[in-house]
């Protein structure tokens, strides 16, 4: 869907300073921008159920770790992944209907917002349990090693929240343990909820934990996309090769409460002027029309496109017709014969 | 030749591992050293690669188990005790057990729990705790109280699609022998009766099965027939063999050596309640463990489970009633 389009009349030279991928990283970071201002306008609105939770200020991390993935790997995303998701190949009516409730969407109205996935696509569907994903990727590659299938890699998230997590801590052990292609995006949005940093661990630096788990580890600024292309993208190649798993921490601030119900008024204005408070899509925009790799109206041009599709999926996702409590088998397993009769 | 309970579960795994290439065992100690009560003795040995010691890490081995599940595969997990599940509780509850509901794909673990009390094993290695996975959503829980079921059920386990929670009985591994392993197999969700009788149902699963028995022995020397149902599996629950006794008998006994508050005793109970009121001749009654950790010393804990003297004293009474 998303054609790659360098702006004619952009040196050669000038294109060659930024990474070969921005441009298209870029514009899926736009669409997930577009989307989650609808989002979170169907939300004020009242029109959608539960939840919704934005990636704001961490597209270019999101964007980078999916980017890079191919058919036949897996992905295992978390809260804040939408310009990762969309990356990876989910679509646009696939988000609406989710977090519309439709029941034609992968989740059919039985789970909402974030928490949905495509596991037959190598697309993974989160629990809120945090960590737990990390050793359900290790296992999915385990698996692909013992039916022999070459080249995998699996990429799955986590916050600086999660990453105090037990569960996180076993997957990250087994991961190293079983020498699986699994590479870990973090990204220390510098807030869990609304509990900072300083409350959230004591060591100095999250990427020097990959040292005691038995992955390479890298620290990168999550504000800046051309860095965690290149970081992220090396370390999924470097996975894909048979080097270690690989652990890579971006920084930035989250630019949005944890949920759209959320102020966070919580984020001090001082944080606010840290250098990792950049928002990385208005750092990337900019460096594009730095490169001229695009310019004001052209970029204006893809908003329009994107929020046209956008608006349509909205539309067509809000047509559809809901689950309905009658029409559910309410049957947990799959094997029809071994469901238990309550009577 | 005799074969036993412990036995039957290695050779089921053996089984499976050599007919299914989607099997594979993963747990503490499983590998080389044949695990902690030698279920997967030799193992490893005739499946190299295929049976995996793993770190003390419940939650990451069921969570890698889910995984390689979702992906086809067929994995075991043994847990070293059923008692730490517990730490795995988020895995198998919210992980494995919503996944087919959610999203279609269903992800066929199965998870061995060493259950049940023995002599001097204290709080932390005897709980059962099928009445905890039967209380979630999206599992299979299954009991065997006998060689053969231990030998076939564990089969069905690895086969069906969905996640099984497999809760055998650690007291049973050298006590129980068959001569054989068995050629027919009763299928998961249908109860047994173990013994027929007209006077009373006892309703049990797992090791109280054989307590039980021993009572209804006993008793039918005081001229009594005590009938004794094994529920083999507590999920799915077969109710209608539960009713069917105790429209024979009128009265109905529930055994369990787990703790008491809302387990599978009292499952049992409500659905006879619900459907089967008018069935009964007096209240129902049950006999479980006792609300208080399991304790270590022999003394305490032969008090504290269920036993051929508290479930005769039981049976007797609500013979009176």
């Amino acid at each position: 869907m998303l054609e790659t389009a360098g702006r004619k009349g952009s040196s050669a030279s000038t294109r060659a300073a930024l990474h070969d991928r921005y441009l298209e990283a870029f514009r899926w970071m736009l669409l997930t921008r577009v989307f989650e201002e609808k989002l979170a306008s169907l939300y004020r609105g009242g029109m959608i159920s539960g939840g919704v939770y934005v990636g704001r200020g961490q597209e270019a991390v999101s964007v980078a770790g999916a980017l890079f993935l191919q058919k036949g790997d897996i992905f295992s995303p978390l809260i804040r992944d939408q310009a990762g998701r969309f990356a990876f190949g989910e679509s646009i009516l696939d988000v609406a209907r989710t977090y519309l409730g439709s029941r034609q969407g992968p989740m059919r109205g039985r789970d909402g917002n974030i928490h949905r996935g495509r596991p037959a696509e190598g697309y993974y569907a989160m629990i809120s349990h945090l960590g737990a994903m990390t050793s359900v990727t290790t296992g999915a590659l385990l698996a692909k090693r013992f039916k022999g299938e070459k080249n995998f890699v699996g990429l799955t998230t986590i916050g600086e929240g999660g990453m105090s997590a037990g569960a996180f801590h076993e997957g990250m052990n087994i991961a190293a343990v079983e020498q699986v292609p699994l590479v870990v995006v973090a990204t220390n949005n510098h807030y869990a909820y609304s509990t900072p940093n300083e409350r959230e661990f004591a060591c100095v630096d999250l990427a020097e934990r990959a040292k005691g788990y038995g992955f390479e580890g890298y620290a990168i600024d999550g504000t800046d996309l051309g860095a965690c292309l290149e970081t992220i993208g090396g370390a999924i190649k470097r996975a894909r090769a048979g080097r270690p798993p690989q652990f890579v921490v971006a920084t930035v601030l989250r630019l949005s409460g944890h949920g759209e119900h959320d102020d966070a008024s919580y984020i001090t204005e001082e944080v606010k002027l840290e250098p990792f408070a950049r928002d990385c899509f208005k750092v990337a925009e900019e460096t594009l029309l730095k490169h001229e790799l695009a310019d004001r109206e052209t970029i204006a041009k893809w908003r329009r496109e994107f929020s046209a599709e956008i608006e349509e999926a909205v539309g067509r996702a809000q047509q559809e017709a809901a689950p309905q409590g009658d029409e559910e088998d309410w049957h947990a397993i799959s094997d029809r014969g071994l469901i238990d009769q309550m009577g | 030749m005799s074969i036993t309970y412990l036995e039957a579960i290695r050779e089921a795994q053996a089984r499976a591992l050599k007919e299914d290439d989607r099997v594979f065992i993963y747990g503490q100690d499983v590998g080389a050293f044949g695990g902690a009560f030698k279920a997967t003795k030799g193992l490893a040995k005739e499946f190299p690669g295929r049976v995996l010691d793993t770190p003390i890490s419940e939650d990451a081995m069921v969570g890698t188990a889910i995984g390689a599940a979702i992906e086809g595969m067929r994995p075991i997990v043994e847990m070293q005790f059923a008692d730490f599940s517990s730490v795995a509780l988020n895995q198998i509850l919210n992980n494995a057990g919503t996944h087919y509901w959610r999203t279609n794909i269903p992800c066929p673990i199965t998870v061995r729990l060493p259950s049940g009390g023995t002599k001097g094993s204290g709080p932390f290695h005897s709980q059962s705790m099928e009445a905890l996975y039967a209380h979630y959503p999206g599992l299979v829980v299954v009991t065997p109280a006998t060689v053969e079921d231990a030998y076939t059920m564990l089969l069905d386990a690895v086969a069906i699609d969905d996640p099984v929670v497999y809760c055998e009985h650690k007291y049973l591994y050298y006590h129980l022998k068959a001569d054989k392993l068995p050629a027919d197999r009763l299928p998961i969700g249908q109860a047994r009766v173990a013994r027929a009788g007209r006077d009373l149902s006892i309703v049990t699963y797992s090791a109280m099965l054989h307590d039980s028995l021993a009572v209804a022995e006993e008793m039918a020397a005081e001229g009594y027939e005590i009938e004794v149902i094994d529920l083999r599996s507590v999920k799915p629950l077969d109710t209608d063999t539960v009713l069917a006794s105790v429209a024979r008998t009128g009265r109905l006994l529930c055994v369990g050596e787990s703790f008491p508050w809302g387990g599978v005793t009292a499952e049992v109970i409500a659905r006879v309640a619900a459907e089967g009121f008018h069935l009964l001749d007096a209240a129902p009654r049950r006999v479980n463990a006792k609300d208080t950790p399991i304790p270590y010393h022999p003394n305490l804990w032969s008090a504290h489970r269920p036993n051929s003297k508290s479930i005769g004293a039981a049976a007797r009474q609500l013979l009176r009633e």
